[in-house]
């Protein structure tokens, strides 16, 4: 197959970036996205004389390739992720798109994630919501008697739905406000919903929530494309679960003593 | 936001239940009673200013808000979104603007006469004859065009807002957020064509 790349190329986070557009053929329809990135870069390594513009190689994350560490995020014709759904981009084949097909790249777009260079941002701000609470206040050691904590199933299923998050941040990619909504939703009610959660449950969605402002984030307006994006199908529930959560810890939590 | 949206949803229904006893061939008895009970209760004096706070919360928050999601997004896709979603929860902040701008035009025609600000037009009896002003402009088909276009961008702002209320909540759940969802495109299209007949009644029906 043969495709157009325009790819977003910025040296560091002060300098002016601008799309670069490569022209790639010989790729296999059955490879990945990332891998026709490889050899896009292995070319330009190579010097090959297959790519118009020389260069240094695109920067992009990734890491397992196999679409859980949610690393790989790639902003592509107008999607995160790419034009297919339920998929991260390492998992996106080059058959989803025409032979020949012209495929803009551009990093995830957002105050929060600071670009590092070409497609490569600062995802930080996610893990800084996640210290804020995403955790829960148990001495660790030997694994605990399996069923000394009942939890029901269908609580169970939630949260684990919940828990399918892998924290890409495609959501926030996604959503026209810069949101991290759904997020920050699905972390906080995949522990709410578990009796090993409760205990922090209401500490933990007035931290986050602060947190999640206080990084950048826009507000959510309930336009929901980051349920649509979401790789692993997080719905918006979950952000509904938070906001009922948010609002009675503000109504209902003690002070807290110094 | 969505506290002070709420409020003035309700609102909107009790607006609508008292134009429509302009529909009433009593030459607006029924309609300037109702239009001076509403001006003249006092429970009804105390509601009209938590409806102007919600209308000022409402209007402000929206706009700060706003401006935080454009700050959360400093440089923007060359390929906007394709994400499948509700077109107009999109554009709330203009239908919002849109609806503001036309809001003034209105207090200049009803609320500010009733205040004294603006002088009651010729033909009108006094200050409190809301029945004749509405007559007097649904007459003139300019006022009523703008009138319908805007009574259609309220509608697809209301048609977000409903179901956007009870999300932000949090209330959304399998059982009733499709109920909900239904009800609020009911809502959206019981309050723009309830408002619409006024005119079209007045353009075409009426005879005085």
């Amino acid at each position: 197959m043969k495709f157009t790349l325009k790819i977003w190329r910025q040296e560091d986070a002060k300098s002016k970036g601008k799309f670069v557009t490569y022209k790639i053929d010989n790729i296999s329809s059955d490879s990945s996205f990332l891998e026709m990135l490889d050899q896009l870069n292995q070319r330009l390594i190579n010097n090959d004389d297959s790519i118009s513009v020389p260069g240094c190689p695109v920067h992009f994350d990734h890491d397992c390739r196999e679409g859980i560490c949610g690393m790989c995020g790639l902003y592509i014709n107008g999607r995160p992720h790419g034009p297919d759904s339920a998929v991260t981009t390492c998992q996106l084949h080059m058959r989803k798109f025409k032979d020949g097909a012209t495929i803009v790249i551009e990093p995830w777009r957002s105050k929060a994630f600071p670009l590092i260079r070409d497609l490569v941002v600062d995802r930080t701000a996610l893990d800084t919501i996640i210290q804020a609470g995403g955790f829960i206040s148990v001495k660790t050691g030997s694994a605990p008697e399996a069923n000394s904590t009942p939890v029901p199933r269908h609580l169970a299923e939630k949260a684990m739905d919940a828990a399918a998050c892998i924290g890409c941040g495609a959501c926030v990619a996604a959503c026209p406000n810069g949101s991290a909504m759904l997020f920050v939703g699905a972390k906080v009610a995949h522990m709410a919903y578990l009796p090993q959660g409760k205990p922090e449950a209401m500490r933990r969605v007035q931290n986050m929530v602060k947190v999640m402002d206080d990084c950048g984030f826009g507000n959510c307006s309930n336009v929901y494309a980051c349920e649509y994006e979401c790789p692993k199908e997080v719905n918006v529930t979950h952000i509904a679960k938070m906001n009922r959560d948010f609002l009675m810890a503000n109504l209902m939590s003690e002070k807290e003593s110094a | 936001m969505a506290l002070a949206g709420i409020f003035l949803l309700v609102f909107l229904l009790v607006h609508l239940g008292i134009n429509l006893f302009l529909l009433r061939n009593d030459g607006g008895e029924w309609f300037n009673l109702a239009a001076g009970f509403m001006s003249s209760n006092y429970l009804v004096k105390i509601f009209e200013i938590f409806l102007f706070a919600a209308f000022v919360f409402h209007i402000l928050i929206g706009i700060i808000l706003k401006i935080q999601n454009w700050m959360a997004r400093p440089k923007g896709y060359a390929v906007s979104g394709k994400a499948k979603t509700s077109f107009f929860s999109r554009y709330m902040i203009w239908t919002g603007l849109t609806i503001f701008v036309v809001l003034i035009l209105h207090f200049v025609n009803f609320y500010f006469v009733k205040l004294g600000l603006v002088d009651v037009p010729a033909g009108v009896a006094d200050k409190h004859d809301f029945f004749t002003m509405a007559v007097l402009l649904f007459s003139d088909k300019m006022y009523v065009i703008i009138y319908l276009v805007w009574l259609v961008i309220l509608g697809l702002h209301l048609y977000h807002a409903f179901q956007s209320v009870f999300q932000t909540f949090g209330f959304n759940h399998n059982k009733y957020t499709k109920g909900l969802k239904t009800l609020g495109a009911f809502y959206a299209i019981i309050v723009t064509i309830g408002f619409m007949i006024l005119p079209v009644y007045f353009q075409f029906f009426f005879q005085p």
